[in-house]
């Protein structure tokens, strides 16, 4: 209820609609109070996904994400998928805080929405898809309120492929592969190793392969990584998202470092 | 003219299920200057009659530019056409900002029906007093949409609006299924032609009232380098060219027959008419 008399029947906000040309029933309301509900804004990421890795290959692109989601250094929920089809050619996949990637989520699947209802034939490939979120990533950063993730974006279209990046400044770069967080460091430069000179001589099997190893090195390295993890790919075919599917690891060296295995002295 | 009941606003039907303000909103896009546009496999294109207010005025604009891929041709109120291609301007503007995307140009269109149907609908409001030709392209193609003052858009193959427009209506009607095979040159022919047809008994085309506007890839006329044929206009000495190919007028029963260009390699589509004797000359 708008308590304010003055308020009350004004036509339209003249800023917004300098000819008068606003459908009267899909008018905004005519006052919000701003602080009514006091000024919430994310400080600080609360519960997060560590690295996400992506790689273009010879049939289109690979995403890989752990199911962790962290708050702070507890792992706190370990059946969280990270990674999100978008439409039927796209795929993307967060780090940073999962209840704003919640959101992105929900946004996404609203314009998805959208764009299908709008029954024409046309819809939104991974490249339109990146644009949106960069835009949506820096309105908010210039608001002073940023969606606190680090995002891949991914996809197949008119037999091209795209794979970018963006975060929460609205920083956007693309690469033949792509790393978020911990893993732009310790599993990007194996990546790009066995990536960069040439995607297309990647086969999906090999693809499935480098990843599998860098989520291991990962695994081993990052302290807020899980064993557990899923793939998406982005073909021709369209998306996949894989079950979980578990690391193998070998502990066995452990055993041989003083103050970690067994003490023998 | 007109005289009713139950036309003193738009949200009253007449007893016959009329809505009387929206009727006479079609009026006027009919007092505005005929407009023709036609669509073949490769181009859409729009050609429009120029008024001048009198001798000492300049001729009124009567296409615009949307956007790199739309452009629009309009007949009925200037005024309220600027506020609506303003409108479609900042549509595309969005589309091009959100998603890095040319906006499909049904849903542009669709945009504008939406307004003008909420204007036939709500109390002191008036429907628009204009129509428009909008061309396009996407990525299925060349587009021709017809947006009226009722809320309603169409697609064609072929469409004409305002004065005398269904003169033009009927050359279309008879030649539309020759418009799909068409080269660029002999789709302006035939636009000519129709446009020919909106005119007064002692006037005629020249390179002063005539526009074109197009979509689509480069004409054999054309030397200016076009990313992937986005929308132009064209205007004064650019069409002299065009209007040199078109046929003299003949009586109304004659067949029609392939002019004669002089571009090079260019063969006229063999669907329009056989023989041509006893063309009746224009007055000059």
């Amino acid at each position: 209820m708008d308590h304010f008399p003055t308020h009350w029947g004004r036509p339209r906000n003249e800023l917004d609609d300098q000819y008068n040309t606003f459908p009267l029933h899909q008018r905004p309301a005519n006052h919000t109070d701003t602080f009514a509900n006091g000024v919430q804004r994310t400080q600080q990421p609360i519960v997060t996904g560590t690295s996400v890795l992506a790689i273009q290959y010879k049939d289109g692109i690979m995403m890989a994400a752990d199911n962790l989601a962290s708050y702070g250094s507890l792992a706190r929920f370990k059946d969280i998928t990270r990674l999100h089809a978008v439409g039927t050619s796209t795929v993307i996949g967060a780090s940073g805080d999962m209840s704003d990637f919640q959101h992105i989520q929900r946004v996404l699947d609203d314009i998805v929405t959208d764009e299908f209802t709008a029954g024409d034939g046309n819809s939104l490939g991974p490249a339109e898809i990146h644009e949106f979120l960069a835009r949506r990533m820096y309105a908010r950063r210039s608001k002073m309120n940023p969606l606190w993730n680090s995002l891949l974006v991914g996809g197949f279209q008119n037999g091209k492929r795209f794979l970018a990046f963006v975060d929460l400044l609205g920083t956007t770069y693309s690469a033949p592969s792509l790393a978020t967080g911990y893993g732009a460091h310790i599993a990007l430069p194996l990546l790009r190793q066995s990536i960069d000179p040439n995607p297309d001589a990647v086969t999906e099997e090999a693809a499935r392969e480098i990843l599998r190893n860098c989520m291991r090195v990962l695994y081993y390295r990052d302290a807020r990584s899980l064993d557990k993890y899923q793939i998406a790919t982005v073909t021709e075919a369209g998306v996949t998202i894989s079950d979980t599917q578990k690391l193998d690891t070998t502990w066995d060296f452990a055993e041989n470092i003083r103050g970690y295995g067994a003490q023998t002295q | 003219m007109f005289r009713n009941t139950y036309d003193s606003d738009n949200v009253v039907f007449s007893p016959q299920g009329r809505l009387h303000q929206v009727e006479y909103a079609s009026e006027a896009v009919k007092q505005g200057s005929a407009v023709v546009g036609l669509r073949s496999k490769t181009h859409s294109i729009l050609l429009a009659l120029k008024r001048s207010l009198g001798e000492l005025a300049a001729y009124q604009q009567k296409m615009h530019r949307i956007d790199d891929h739309v452009g629009i041709a309009i007949a009925g109120l200037t005024s309220d056409a600027r506020v609506l291609s303003n409108f479609m301007r900042q549509q595309a503007m969005g589309s091009r900002m959100q998603f890095n995307r040319p906006i499909p140009v049904n849903r542009l269109v669709s945009s504008i029906a939406d307004k003008a149907q909420v204007n036939t609908q709500e109390y002191g409001r008036r429907p628009y007093g204009v129509g428009f030709l909008v061309i396009g392209q996407d990525k299925n193609g060349p587009h021709l949409y017809e947006f009226s003052p009722s809320g309603n858009s169409y697609e064609y193959y072929a469409m004409s609006i305002g004065a005398r427009s269904q003169s033009a209506k009927t050359y279309l009607e008879k030649h539309y299924e020759s418009f799909v095979d068409c080269t660029l040159e002999d789709l302006i022919r035939h636009g000519l032609h129709a446009l020919r047809e909106t005119l007064q008994q002692d006037k005629e085309l020249t390179i002063n009232n005539t526009t074109i506007g197009i979509v689509g890839p480069v004409g054999a006329h054309e030397n200016q380098l076009l990313a992937e044929g986005s929308f132009r206009i064209l205007e004064g000495e650019p069409i002299q060219v065009y209007l040199n190919t078109m046929q003299p007028k003949r009586a109304p029963e004659e067949p029609v027959v392939p002019a004669q260009t002089d571009n090079v390699g260019e063969e006229e589509g063999p669907t329009h008419g056989a023989t041509a004797d006893e063309d009746v000359q224009m007055g000059e």
